[in-house]
């Protein structure tokens, strides 16, 4: 076990060296990339729920909440280095309050709760036209990085090199956190939850430790994607948009750090080329792979990775 | 000598049945205090009172003069007692030192995310503490892959790593095969007299009460029918025949972990 975490750096440079590689010799494909990180943020948020065998159905709520936070201040605010943190705590603070509440809960109530609550905040950013100008959404101005006004290829290059950086960030964190009492006592939570009170620990905060976490995550995510695509809509809430964050957090697995970036660049890249050369299909290309993985693959993509590793380390 | 854990008009009914029908026990600092009993006197119900898990309905509960009546289980552990539980109560997916170490992760405070659980202080501790029990051959097993005896013992180690003044054990011998109980119980006694534990544990092996237990109380339908040394205990008629008569051989029993 030791051996593969230590091997799982190695992977993350080298995933990292190869997507960095990947967006230079395709330009196009850096847009790509940007958002397949940006929402590997996000679904490393729904990893740390799933440690707890918990699943939300509404985590798409705090990647809209970062988005539409750049959105809103960025004409106020246009600085790239200032608006990802406000995102963050925009996001971290509404994944506070709501965290409060769906903690108490468990299984379908609490996926259903995340749920209820992105659709309601997909209602008000539709029907509040005077002020999120509804479906229609609002575009993000241009803003500058690090002070630079920035154009073209070089802006997306600087968005590119957030994500990178806040994919390497978050990951190292989730890494530690996962490892720490606190991660460990996450994991806890899904096998024996009544002992964790039993020992004076609440796991109702530990479960809220882990949401504020994921909500922060998904709300850096929603940032880099408005900034990437500069333009915001309600979709961005929409519950296809939670359930596409989940789908991949399957796809990549759940077993170590990697599984959502391994997941999330291959749903990208799989949604590009199938909708490019089976335009018709490519929903049901990514409902096959989904339930390959399922069937044939329960640890997802990382787990066969690792699964690789763990026999050639013992041979 | 003053009391540790104190029980006094303690009452509680599921229904028409009366688990605790005025409950008055004090448990002495240092002493090994036996429950026996049928199954529905309302043993465990007493502990589950005890810990918060059930609130009571009548009496009070005093633990080292203070009153804990209708405490949450959190309070209840970290002011000083911990429980073990007649199905144990493993974090299935955690190895036996990381429950080890969980455990003394929550005596010692979770909430420092940058440090790993197995650091080297409390896997440290949480090996000599498996030591102890002798579960040290199964640290890196998986909790679910344990036979019932060292899944009992691994449960009780948890209890012990709080550092708790008073132990309560729910049936610690149950499910612990006949050949091995006798060493489970020496282990046990070994580590809870050493470091100074209070022990309250229901029992229906009346070998082990007598080995282990300072003094026996007898339940009833909820009410404690008798209380005094093992050997006055036992040889009382009346106990042999309503208690030892049904209870022996002890008889596994199913159901929830907490359950009354």
């Amino acid at each position: 076990m030791r051996g593969l975490r230590r091997a799982e750096i190695l992977i993350a440079l080298l995933l990292a060296a190869a997507i960095v590689l990947a967006a230079f010799s395709t330009p196009w494909l850096r847009f790509v990339l940007t958002v397949a990180l940006a929402k590997g943020v996000a679904v490393l948020g729904i990893l740390l729920l799933l440690r707890a065998g918990q699943v939300s159905f509404g985590h798409a709520l705090y990647v809209a909440l970062g988005a539409y936070a750049v959105a809103f201040l960025a004409p106020r605010v246009p600085e790239a280095a200032l608006l990802l943190p406000l995102a963050a705590v925009v996001a971290g603070l509404v994944g506070t309050v709501v965290g409060l509440f769906v903690s108490r809960y468990r299984e379908i109530f609490f996926g259903m709760l995340n749920l209820a609550l992105s659709m309601v905040f997909y209602s008000v950013l539709e029907k509040l036209y005077h002020i999120t100008r509804g479906t229609d959404g609002i575009r993000v101005p241009a803003i500058t990085v690090l002070g630079q006004p920035l154009e073209g290829s070089s802006y997306d290059w600087a968005v590119f090199a957030m994500a990178l950086g806040l994919a390497l960030l978050f990951g190292l964190l989730a890494r530690a956190y996962l490892a720490s009492p606190v991660g460990q006592a996450l994991a806890a939570i899904k096998t024996r939850e009544t002992r964790l009170d039993f020992m004076g620990v609440s796991p109702r905060r530990v479960l809220l430790s882990a949401y504020v976490l994921s909500a922060v995550m998904a709300g850096c995510a929603g940032a880099v994607i408005a900034m990437a695509t500069r333009h915001v809509t309600p979709l961005l809430a929409y519950w296809t948009a939670s359930g596409e964050l989940v789908f991949i957090a399957v796809l990549g697995g759940a077993g170590g750090v990697l599984g959502p970036f391994l997941g999330a660049a291959t749903f990208e890249l799989v949604r590009v080329y199938a909708a490019a050369t089976v335009a018709d299909a490519w929903g049901m290309i990514l409902g096959a792979v989904l339930l390959l993985v399922i069937l044939f693959a329960r640890g997802g993509l990382w787990g066969i990775v690792a699964a690789r590793l763990g026999r050639r380390r013992a041979a | 000598m003053s009391a540790l854990l104190e029980a006094r008009g303690l009452r509680l009914a599921f229904g028409g049945v009366k688990a605790a029908d005025g409950i008055d026990l004090a448990v002495t600092a240092g002493e090994f205090l036996a429950i026996i009993g049928p199954n529905g006197a309302g043993k465990t119900t007493f502990i589950n009172m005890a810990t918060g898990y059930l609130r009571s309905q009548g009496g009070q509960i005093l633990f080292d003069g203070a009153e804990i009546t209708g405490r949450s289980p959190r309070e209840i552990v970290r002011r000083g007692i911990a429980r073990s539980f007649q199905l144990p109560q493993l974090f299935s997916e955690h190895t036996v030192e990381e429950n080890a170490a969980l455990a003394i992760a929550a005596r010692d405070g979770i909430w420092s995310p940058f440090r790993p659980l197995l650091r080297p202080a409390w896997r440290e501790e949480a090996r000599d503490l498996l030591d102890r029990f002798g579960l040290l051959p199964a640290a890196a097993l998986r909790a679910d892959a344990l036979n019932e005896g060292t899944r009992k013992l691994a449960d009780i180690a948890m209890a012990v790593a709080l550092r708790p003044r008073v132990l309560l054990m729910d049936e610690p011998t149950s499910g612990v095969a006949a050949s091995e109980k006798m060493a489970v119980v020496e282990t046990l006694a070994r580590v809870l007299r050493s470091s100074g534990v209070t022990a309250v544990f229901v029992e229906h092996d009346m070998d082990v009460v007598e080995r282990f237990a300072d003094r026996v109380a007898v339940w009833a339908q909820g009410r404690i029918a008798a209380l005094g040394s093992p050997a006055a205990v036992l040889a009382d008629p009346e106990v042999q025949r309503n208690v030892i008569g049904i209870a022996r051989p002890a008889r596994a029993t199913g159901g929830r972990a907490a359950d009354a």
